[in-house]
């Protein structure tokens, strides 16, 4: 059974109503929000400096003052953590809106202009796709230089056919429809419509990939920063946290524990609301439950 | 159904062209002279300028890629700079440790996953189904590498069972077996969860999708019991997804056990490629490039295969 992947926006307070009764979407708003902020609370105030190292209060234990235990250098993990989630989330987004700004455009012109250039374009995604991705991006900051940018850059390159195969599909169902056949009637140029037309019925698709993408990227660049690929010391990465606490696990695991599960819950916050916006936004590509 | 692998083959071949000019082009215009990086900065010039021509590296790059690509079709993927052994031996080495690894995390998953994904489509609303889907939804968010360190903690540090990391070869008889497959035995594990939660939640939604079959109404009715129903009717029909998570599993577990390999310190084709992209060994990174592409593709065609087998409308089909 194919499912046609587009809907007919609803009247936006019956969705907000929709949303907020969407446990699933509720519990994955809060818990996304919550590391948000805490990425942003980073800003201007952590429980401790992280800056200044205090060789003399490494790897202590849960306490009052240290919630989440002192590292190797005495840094204060709950403060590492706060940063780290600034890096996770700045290299996520920025790769997604690589993916969007550029497999949308290309996605919605093959459909748009069909012939040749839709097939040049699926083409290049078959080889791209062929690609094995984690190898590749480790291939990429590897060669180009570790760091934050590169990362954002590997990880960004492969979410550009993801973007183009949904927009493409997306708008490749809309165009039969009449609502565009009357725009084409009235005279609009194809351009025109993608924009008008297309995109605004494409958003919710591009909406619920976004946040896997979201998540996928925040996976990734916590492999690629756990080789030693991804943000450079000093700035904190929850991925090279669990890369210095592996060597020292046996003495103190709670230095892997409490990176890990900042990912784990982040991940699992994002994946919470996509699967809620998926089944807000359109109903027809509801998972059974 | 000739025509139908005919024209994929075709697709596969000419993607594989075409990636073969991309690895080649992109390794071309990077930074850092092989030769330099193997005499050092010191190098004198003339001995910079013998070793280049000893290697080819002063020849017409289309010549240099038409030997390449002519060296691949023969099995010849070329010389290692800093092994200064042939890649290809290079790579059946490593490919002992990364394709039975690969092969044991496939296994694990699809042994885990499949009967779960039925089991709660066929438990559908119900605790179990619940929390069965829960579980997958906190194994997709777990990074493998952090559920590998786990591991670690938990059976090599905390119960001494398995070893942390290394791994001794296949050795001689059963008992160098045992020790292979003991150290390969945590990172396929480790591998295998996010996986099987991803692979558990796409049965899952592939067999209710089938279960809402006619079909599946008229097999019930006419008297056969539920457990033949669900596993030779549905899942026979819910399989064409199933097969193409599988298939892109497969080829992910090829080449993605790079950051498993550096947790366990495993010789394998992921750590090769990471070595030999920091020492510039630029033909080792093309020829194993090359080679997990190819495999891919090759996975990728064994899955169109697949489809045809399971789905008999394909073979007749366009």
């Amino acid at each position: 059974m194919s499912l046609d992947p587009v809907f007919t926006p609803a009247p936006e307070r019956h969705v907000l109503m929709k949303a907020l009764a969407n446990r699933s979407f509720l519990i994955g708003l809060v818990v996304t929000g919550v590391i948000a902020l805490m990425a942003l609370v980073s800003f201007f105030w952590t429980p401790h400096d992280i800056t200044r190292l205090q060789v003399a209060a490494r790897m202590q234990g849960l306490s009052p003052a240290h919630p989440f235990g002192t590292d190797h250098m005495g840094r204060d993990i709950l403060s590492m953590i706060m940063i780290g989630a600034r890096n996770s989330i700045a290299v996520a987004i920025v790769a997604v809106g690589i993916g969007m700004g550029l497999g949308v455009p290309l996605g919605t012109w093959a459909a748009a202009r069909g012939g040749w250039a839709d097939e040049a374009l699926m083409r290049v995604n078959d080889v791209v796709f062929a690609f094995p991705a984690l190898l590749t991006a480790v291939m990429i900051t590897a060669i180009f230089g570790p760091g934050a940018v590169n990362a954002i850059i590997a990880i960004g390159i492969f979410n550009v056919p993801v973007f183009a195969r949904i927009a493409r599909a997306g708008a490749l169902s809309l165009w039969p429809r009449e609502f565009i056949l009357a725009a084409r009637a009235s005279g609009k140029g194809k351009a025109l419509i993608t924009i008008e037309h297309i995109l605004p019925n494409i958003v919710s698709l591009l909406l619920v990939q976004g946040t896997i993408q979201f998540a996928l990227g925040i996976l990734a660049e916590a492999g690629l920063s756990y080789l030693g690929l991804g943000a450079q010391p000093p700035m904190p990465s929850w991925g090279r946290m669990l890369f210095e606490a592996q060597t020292r696990m046996a003495v103190a695991p709670h230095l892997a524990l409490f990176p890990g599960l900042a990912i784990v819950v982040t991940v699992l916050g994002l994946n919470l609301l996509g699967d809620g916006l998926r089944d807000v936004l359109d109903p027809r590509l509801r998972r059974e439950r | 159904m000739t025509a139908y692998l005919a024209k994929r083959l075709a697709v596969g071949l000419a993607t594989l062209f075409v990636a073969s000019l991309v690895v080649f082009s992109v390794l071309e215009i990077l930074p850092g002279d092989p030769a330099r990086i193997m005499l050092g900065m010191n190098a004198s010039p003339e001995a910079l300028d013998a070793l280049r021509s000893q290697m080819g590296l002063d020849r017409p790059v289309v010549l240099r890629y038409l030997d390449w690509l002519t060296g691949m079709a023969t099995g010849d993927f070329g010389r290692s700079y800093t092994y200064s052994s042939p890649v290809v031996e290079l790579v059946a080495e490593r490919v002992a440790v990364s394709l039975p690894l690969a092969v044991m995390a496939l296994t694990l998953s699809t042994a885990i996953a499949i009967p779960v994904g039925i089991f709660a489509a066929a438990r559908r609303g119900r605790l179990s189904d619940t929390l069965a889907m829960g579980a997958a939804q906190v194994g997709v968010a777990i990074p493998n590498f952090w559920f590998a360190m786990l591991l670690v903690y938990v059976f090599a540090v905390g119960f001494r069972l398995l070893p942390a990391g290394g791994f001794p070869g296949w050795g001689e008889g059963w008992g160098g077996l045992w020790q292979g497959f003991k150290a390969l035995l945590l990172p396929a594990v480790s591998l295998a969860l996010p996986q099987a939660a991803i692979l558990a939640r796409v049965t899952r939604s592939a067999m209710l999708e089938v279960l809402g079959e006619d079909y599946i109404r008229t097999a019930r009715a006419k008297g056969l019991p539920r457990r033949a129903v669900l596993w030779r009717h549905a899942l026979r029909n819910a399989l064409i997804p199933v097969l193409t998570i599988l298939g892109l599993q497969f080829a992910f577990l090829l080449a993605g056990t790079i950051i498993i390999e550096n947790v366990f310190y495993l010789p394998g084709l992921g750590r090769l490629i990471f070595q030999a992209i920091s020492q510039r060994d630029l033909i080792v990174v093309e020829g194993v490039v090359m080679l997990l592409v190819a495999s891919i593709i090759v996975v990728n065609l064994l899955v169109d295969i697949c489809y045809a087998v399971a789905d008999p409308r394909l073979r007749t089909g366009r």
